[in-house]
């Protein structure tokens, strides 16, 4: 479905009528520019009403809890509620006190599901297929809900998942989660046929979990020579939004002959319309106060 | 007041450890006479109490309750407080000091101590602030505090930071032969993280905090102790490594003590699935590891003391993601199942429970409790060991629900409890009898 979603994108027509009527309401704890656009615009182009809200700043901050502002909006009555939070488990936790469909956009460090199906769609595409093959992700996996999303969807869909990274910036117990450690690119990237590059926080450069940007470039940025030890087909994907000459140079990000970074953007949106198609298929057609809901996306 | 008589009863003595049939005899508030293996003739005029054989023990001296009062009384007030620790069997809370405002202060711990005296069922053991609103820096009035009532000092959930004043405290402290708890958490890893560090904390997205922060602050109070000679319990000792550390202490010959909450006996860390936030606690759940070794550490007698750790939250505070929910339980009411649960699985006599749970706090604190012998206080409670049921957080006595027992099979429970001789809970009018 994704795939002619991806199609219809590139259509001069692009709007559909599978969501007229219904209401889709984009609630942002955590600051995000392109997931909420491309929830968006997913939205709009299947003709649903969209409102975007981003509540980190407001209401929180006047004391209401997250529990208050999930009652407001369903008082609203929409259909849809698309949240991040930066709290894990926290979406869970609102989709329980609300009667419409929630899709988590991401919750902390937990998860971040629409993501690792784009990425999954975007691999897709290139290889052709999404089984048996070696996927290394890269960088800041401890504070990353894409890192763990991507590493259950690859390993249910039986690839071999590496993690590439300085060991301050892996989660505990990461070799126990079905993948491969490495703390060496060239080691790691041996072999591989999609390398997965993850944004690392400024705030975690400066010598509390690696030393220095320039120190973690060194070792961990991606540049010619590190792509050259993954196979020779490698693609390069990151969820964004990149710091070029950190984790990526900004040569390697703009390659179009191996960086898919900007279809994997455009995937994101076929996904969220997917996501959101599938999902309203669920709401039933009548004027029930307690019409049933489902959970995470 | 007339003569109690209680009769056909199973006594359960953690002083003598003796576990054996009997009668007790109670008369103005204290225990008169104790029959052991045999029946007390009946005194001229005595109201007769049928044990129907049941265990007839001391009341439960519980060395951790956190009570709103003053400050928050919407959480917990002493009379709430009092109802919850009758219903559980328990006839001594020992308050921490970590209320709004702190117990710094003796004219502040007066005030609670007549307010307390007014509306709680139950004896009240306070424990006062180690340093000043427990900000770690300035060491408290501790001889005033004293002489007002305290029966130790601590800064609750705080642990001391900085080595030269609790090394400072602790030396002050001894002079005053008072006791010291400890919170072993160590305090920059405690902050930075919601559970115990691992796969689990790690696939929930959960910060994690190691499982060593513990063991670090233990050893290095442990040397404080032994650099000072003070008496020093450790508030909560529930990791292997922290336990190594506290059995090389007492086999040193320190005169140091440990505690544990009855939640760390009962969960492991896998319990907060679904971020359940009624399982979020301070110090958070261990692996099934350390909660099998702080069982054997209960058995032994290497952990002196099990506390309800009982800490009121109201669902505001925990109707939140589990980063941001408040840490604690409720826990006064299901103190006494969550122990029995080790007599049950064999791994403890009731006498020595009762050591635990009962005579050991009250020693540590210098309280006349915890004892069924002649000239005790008649501080009793008359349990059936064997009872199951299921808790019902709704019905908990106390005005917070936050029970991760909730809906839980427990076994055993108090059907009556008696403060000094009056009872303050029958288990079958299922409530509690009016101050």
């Amino acid at each position: 479905m994704a795939d002619d979603y991806a199609a219809l994108n590139r259509q001069r027509e692009k709007k559909r009528t599978t969501l007229r009527g219904l209401t889709q309401i984009n609630l942002f704890f955590e600051n995000s520019t392109r997931t909420q656009a491309s929830f968006e615009l997913a939205g709009k182009r299947l003709g649903a009403d969209v409102m975007n809200m981003s509540v980190g700043s407001s209401s929180i901050k006047k004391g209401e809890t997250l529990i208050d502002t999930a009652t407001t909006l369903n008082a609203m009555r929409p259909d849809i509620l698309v949240v991040r939070h930066q709290h894990s488990g926290a979406v869970a936790l609102l989709s329980e006190k609300v009667n419409c469909s929630v899709i988590n956009a991401g919750d902390g460090a937990h998860e971040h599901p629409t993501q690792a199906l784009l990425d999954a769609l975007t691999i897709r595409n290139h290889k052709g297929r999404l089984q048996r093959l070696t996927v290394a992700i890269c960088g800041d996996i401890r504070h990353s809900r894409v890192a763990r999303s991507n590493i259950i969807l690859l390993n249910q869909m039986e690839n071999r998942v590496r993690v590439i990274a300085p060991p301050t910036l892996l989660p505990e117990g990461v070799e126990n989660m079905g993948v491969e450690v490495f703390h060496d690119m060239e080691d790691g990237l041996k072999g591989c046929d999609v390398v997965m590059m993850l944004r690392i926080q400024r705030e975690r450069m400066k010598g509390a979990f690696i030393p220095s940007v320039r120190e973690y470039f060194h070792l961990y940025g991606l540049d010619r020579q590190k792509l050259a030890y993954a196979k020779e087909d490698a693609i390069v994907m990151h969820p964004g939004p990149m710091n070029r000459g950190v984790e990526i140079t900004a040569d390697m990000a703009d390659d179009s002959d191996c960086s898919v970074i900007q279809e994997q953007v455009e995937m994101g949106v076929a996904v969220r319309m997917a996501a959101l198609d599938l999902l309203a298929r669920q709401i039933p057609n009548d004027a029930e106060p307690d019409r049933g809901r489902e959970g995470e996306a | 007041m007339t003569a109690l008589l209680f009769t056909n009863a199973r006594l359960i003595d953690p002083e003598t450890g003796f576990d054996g049939p009997g009668a007790v005899r109670v008369e103005d508030g204290r225990i008169t006479a104790i029959a052991k293996d045999a029946d007390q003739p009946t005194p001229e005029g005595a109201e007769i109490v049928d044990c129907e054989g049941k265990a007839l023990a001391p009341g439960l001296v519980d060395m951790r309750v956190f009570v709103g009062e003053p400050g928050a009384r919407h959480l917990e007030s002493y009379r709430s407080a009092g109802a919850a620790a009758a219903a559980g069997g328990v006839t001594t809370i020992a308050l921490q000091p970590d209320i709004t405002p702190v117990m710094d202060d003796p004219a502040l711990l007066e005030f609670a101590l007549r307010r307390a005296a007014e509306t709680c069922l139950v004896h009240i053991a306070p424990m006062a602030a180690l340093t000043k609103a427990m900000e770690g820096r300035e060491m408290a009035e501790l001889a005033f505090l004293r002489d007002t009532g305290a029966v130790a000092f601590t800064d609750a959930d705080n642990a001391v930071a900085d080595p030269l004043v609790l090394r400072r405290c602790l030396t002050y402290a001894n002079s005053l032969d008072a006791l010291v708890v400890a919170h072993v958490q160590d305090p920059v890893f405690a902050a930075s993280g919601c559970a115990t560090e691992g796969q689990f904390a790690s696939q929930l997205g959960l910060p994690g905090v190691p499982a060593a922060a513990e063991a670090m602050q233990l050893s290095r109070d442990l040397a404080l102790a032994k650099l000072t000679g003070a008496r020093l319990h450790a508030d909560q000792v529930t990791t292997a490594d922290a336990l190594d550390a506290l059995r090389r202490a007492k086999d040193d010959g320190l005169t140091v003590s440990a505690g544990i909450a009855a939640t760390h006996l009962a969960f492991n860390e896998f319990d907060i699935a679904d971020y359940k936030t009624f399982f979020k606690l301070a110090p958070p759940l261990r692996a099934e590891a350390d909660r099998l070794a702080a069982e054997q550490a209960v058995a032994e007698g290497l952990i002196d003391v099990i506390v309800s750790n009982h800490r009121p939250w109201d669902e505001e505070e925990k109707r939140q993601p589990f980063e941001a929910a408040a840490h604690g339980a409720a826990g006064l009411e299901t103190l006494l199942p969550a122990a029995l649960r080790l007599y049950h699985d064999e791994k403890i006599t009731l006498p020595s429970l009762w050591e635990r749970i009962s005579l050991t706090p009250a020693k540590l604190m210098g309280l006349d409790a915890g004892r069924l012998g002649v000239g005790a206080p008649a501080d009793l409670v008359l349990v059936d060991p064997d009872a199951p049921w299921t808790l019902d957080r709704a019905r908990l006595h106390s005005k917070s629900k936050n029970s991760p027992f909730d809906r839980r099979q427990l076994q055993g429970y108090a059907l009556k409890t008696w403060v000094n001789g009056k009872q303050v809970f029958d288990r079958a009018a299922d409530g509690v009898t009016a101050a």
